[in-house]
């Protein structure tokens, strides 16, 4: 596969054919997509695609969609939640039959990325809800890269059973950590009562992390962005640092 | 999309068919309130096809982009929004 293309061009810049080859649950009702895109020329963790679904009268509509891991040759894999009376995010996470093509866009963005060759800095990892899937795609390329770096997701969910990819979280091992938190309901035993994310569910408030200024990302919905993104200001992280995305 | 608003990093594949680089990386540097930062951190309103980036200084509109079948529209805000691209 050829190097992704970092700050460079885009090559998928046009739509594209991709095929459901899979769909599995993550949670409930939040699935996971696996799509093969011919000639598709590999990405970066963080990054995302666009996909365009036509109606038969014509009509179209295109969202983004987080890639939840490094490039696997033609395969993207994506997270889509469905949300209430959305018109794209059901259809792709219910009613698009395996087999069935979308369009695609990508791979796109260039800020939100994280090259694990090249990291040096400490990882760390600020999901909220579905916010966790290009965090995801992060983890896994600390994974496979083998990067040395350490690394804490702190990924907060409404209760246990919104979790996406817990048996995998639950398998990282050190220099990798995942904190979770729950905003409604914890777990039996969970000593945290359940809330919102709080300065102290932040590494150094709950004991070290790591020495040096980490390299932070947080993703998910508009309101947890810009919550969470104030609280790192307010623990002393540089804003220069911190990159968001916002999933709306 | 939704009333809560994104940020610029969805503006990368509406942005891809009339651009060869990457525009969530470039930066701007805000004419009437002086912010300075990446693509990626302007405040993008909907919905869709037409889409309004500001800045998240001052609310300052820094660029509309717009599809319409065959066509992209595209506008910078005012005469010294214009963005910088990382182009070698
Ligand atoms: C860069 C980027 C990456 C994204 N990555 C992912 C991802 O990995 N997985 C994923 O599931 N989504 C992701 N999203 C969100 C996704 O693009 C869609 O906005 C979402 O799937 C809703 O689309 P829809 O057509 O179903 O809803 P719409 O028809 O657009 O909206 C229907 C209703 O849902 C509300 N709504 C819209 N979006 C959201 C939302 N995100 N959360 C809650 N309510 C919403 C709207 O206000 C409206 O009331 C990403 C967005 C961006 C900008
Ligand atoms: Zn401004």
């Amino acid at each position: 596969m050829a190097a992704p293309a970092a700050r460079g061009s885009t090559p998928y810049q046009r739509w594209a054919r991709a095929t459901l080859l899979a769909r599995t649950p993550e949670t409930g009702t939040a699935r996971t997509l696996v799509l093969r895109a011919p000639g598709w020329p590999g990405h970066l963790p963080g990054q995302h695609i666009d996909i365009r679904l036509t109606a038969e009268d014509g009509y179209r509509a295109a969202r983004s969609y987080s890639l939840a891991a490094p490039g696997r040759g033609e395969h993207l894999e994506v997270g889509v939640q469905p949300v209430d009376d959305g018109e794209v995010s059901p259809y792709l996470a219910e009613d698009l039959p395996v087999g069935a093509d979308v369009e695609v866009r990508g791979p796109l963005g260039g800020w939100f990325v994280w090259r694990p060759e090249r990291a040096t800095a400490p990882l760390l990892l600020l999901a909220g809800g579905s916010g966790v899937v290009p965090l995801m795609a992060m983890l896994r390329g600390h994974r496979t890269s083998g990067a040395r770096v350490p690394a804490r997701l702190v990924y907060s969910v409404r209760d246990p059973a919104q979790l996406w990819y817990g048996s995998e979280l639950a398998a990282f091992a050190p220099p990798v950590s995942v904190r979770l938190l729950h905003t409604r309901a914890a777990p039996p035993g969970d000593p945290r009562p359940p809330g919102r994310i709080a300065s102290t569910d932040l590494p150094d408030a709950d004991g070290p992390f790591a020495p040096g200024v980490p390299d932070v990302f947080v993703c998910g919905p508009t309101g947890f962005v810009e919550y969470a993104a104030d609280l790192l200001l307010l623990a002393g992280h540089p804003a220069e640092r911190i990159r968001t995305e916002r999933f709306g | 999309m939704t009333d809560a608003y994104l940020d610029g990093n969805a503006l990368a594949g509406p942005l891809a068919p009339i651009l060869a680089v990457d525009p969530t990386t470039a930066w701007r540097h805000c004419p009437d309130c002086g912010v300075r930062g990446p693509l990626a951190g302007l405040r993008v309103y909907g919905p869709e096809p037409g889409l309004t980036a500001r800045c998240p200084g001052c609310e300052a509109i820094a660029l509309r982009i717009t599809t319409e079948g065959p066509f992209t529209w595209l506008s910078l805000g005012g005469p010294d929004g214009a963005f910088r691209f990382r182009t070698g």
